[in-house]
């Protein structure tokens, strides 16, 4: 049994391949900044507002975290529309990403935010500072501290997720992997190229990950 | 007229009364030790004064705002009343010039570069100058409590808890604590101070409260009632102690 590797044929196709590329990572970045913004609302919300308004994220954060991602990417893109919420692939797919990480994150964050001792909370208070000061300037530096490296890991798994896009025509690089493999068939060499190119980010993007987390907590 | 005012506070934690009707009294200038058994409700006592716990029936007024009022504004309470905790819990993202800051900067508004001056005059009182810019995991428990220390001074207070401050120390660093808080009491400062600390309560002290179940057991000038306690429970608990 013997193939021969021909990737001289997924030449002509580079500016498809970098397209997708790019898409994967404005994707990645934009749902990750969004999504943890989402994160960290839902997590304060849960565990400094009140308690209906820590109810309803609960039940957010459980729809999410128990149902398929690429059930929710379909559900927006194909299911909402039927109310008259017609959005584009790309639009659907921002969108998927960004409820999917806001879901984790939320779960990611609480648990440090109920890392931070009470007496941190309390000697805050006590200092004559509200409530929402202490949770952004004492409680939430800390517990970003001791959650980053499971939310890096989240990130990057979100990152690989995103693949799932290309299901609905978004144009992400496995939507141009398709692409490639139905118009000159050579499915071997493209998904071994882009499975290496998802390789190549995600070990980036962890290392940028680390990188960053080091500048923003500096050593104490 | 009292400072602090305490008037029959009872509070439960569940079907347990930890505050059976606790009157008390403290005027400027005072500097209160309460003491008693674990378990009979100083520290509960000590932190319904700032509103960090609330209560069932009673009140309490510290300078003049009901601390359980309906319409009481909590942030003005706190401006006024410090406290220091047994842990320090000192902010460890933060320098103790940062934590000396944080409460100006962010309550009452005041410039970074105020608020600065502000720190280097308060860490300058508790001995720490030098340390300024160290963050908490670089100092010492007895230096960190004198950080929290200052911290509450930074914000000006008129009455000052200090809930077992000396208690998590080992016991060589207790003294540098007491010091401060000595001279704090000699510059006129109010203070409530929970402690286990016999001879500092009886030394500093202007008003001894014993607690016991729940209630002011006995009260009294610190040296008068340590030479003579009239109740069997102090007698007791002075001869375990002391």
């Amino acid at each position: 049994m013997s193939y021969k590797l021909q990737f001289a044929e997924l030449l002509p196709y580079w500016n498809v391949l970098l397209q997708g590329l790019v898409f994967t990572i404005v994707l990645t970045v934009v749902s990750t900044v969004a999504g943890i913004a989402v994160g960290t609302a839902g997590a304060s919300a849960r565990t400094f507002g009140p308690a209906w308004l820590g109810r309803v994220v609960a039940v957010y954060v459980e729809l999410i975290r128990n149902t398929p991602f690429i059930v929710q990417l379909f559900f927006i893109f194909f299911g909402l529309p039927a109310l008259g919420l017609k959005l584009s692939e790309t639009t659907a797919a921002f969108l998927a990403m960004v409820i999917n990480l806001g879901a984790y994150s939320t779960e990611i964050i609480r648990a440090g935010i109920e890392a931070v001792p009470k007496g941190h909370i309390e000697a805050g208070l006590s200092l004559a500072m509200t409530k929402w000061e202490v949770l952004r300037r004492i409680v939430l530096n800390q517990a970003f501290r001791k959650i980053y490296p499971a939310l890096s890991s989240q990130i990057i798994i979100v990152m690989l997720g995103s693949a799932v896009v290309s299901q609905i025509s978004a144009e992400d690089l496995t939507y141009a992997a398709n692409f490639i493999a139905s118009r000159n068939f050579r499915n071997f060499e493209v998904y071994l190229l882009v499975a290496l190119a998802y390789l190549v980010l995600a070990i980036l993007t962890r290392a940028a990950l680390r990188a960053l987390g080091r500048v923003i907590f500096k050593a104490r | 007229m009292s400072l602090v005012s305490i008037r029959d506070v009872r509070k439960s934690f569940g079907a347990n009364e930890v505050l059976k009707g606790v009157s008390l009294d403290i005027a400027k200038g005072d500097v209160v030790a309460i003491i008693g058994r674990s378990g009979s409700g100083k520290s509960t006592l000590l932190r319904c004064i700032n509103g960090l716990e609330t209560y069932q029936s009673g009140s309490i007024t510290a300078d003049g705002i009901e601390v359980a009022g309906a319409n009481t504004n909590l942030r003005e309470l706190r401006r006024h009343v410090g406290m220091v905790f047994q842990q320090f819990n000192l902010f460890p993202h933060l320098t103790a010039a940062e934590n000396v800051m944080l409460a100006p900067t962010v309550v009452n508004k005041v410039s970074k570069a105020e608020a600065r001056a502000t720190a280097a005059e308060v860490l300058a009182k508790v001995g720490l100058s030098e340390k300024m810019d160290a963050y908490p995991s670089e100092l010492s428990g007895g230096q960190q409590q004198r950080v929290a220390i200052a911290r509450s001074l930074a914000m000006r207070p008129k009455v000052l808890l200090c809930d077992e401050i000396t208690s998590a120390l080992d016991p060589e660093l207790v003294n540098e604590v007491l010091r401060v808080v000595e001279q704090l009491a000699r510059e006129g400062m109010t203070l409530i101070l929970v402690t286990h600390e016999m001879r500092f309560a009886r030394d500093v002290g202007t008003k001894l409260v014993f607690m016991h179940h729940g209630k002011v057991h006995e009260e009294g000038v610190p040296k008068e009632v340590f030479a003579a306690p009239r109740t069997p429970e102090l007698q007791q608990f002075v001869g375990q102690v002391g």
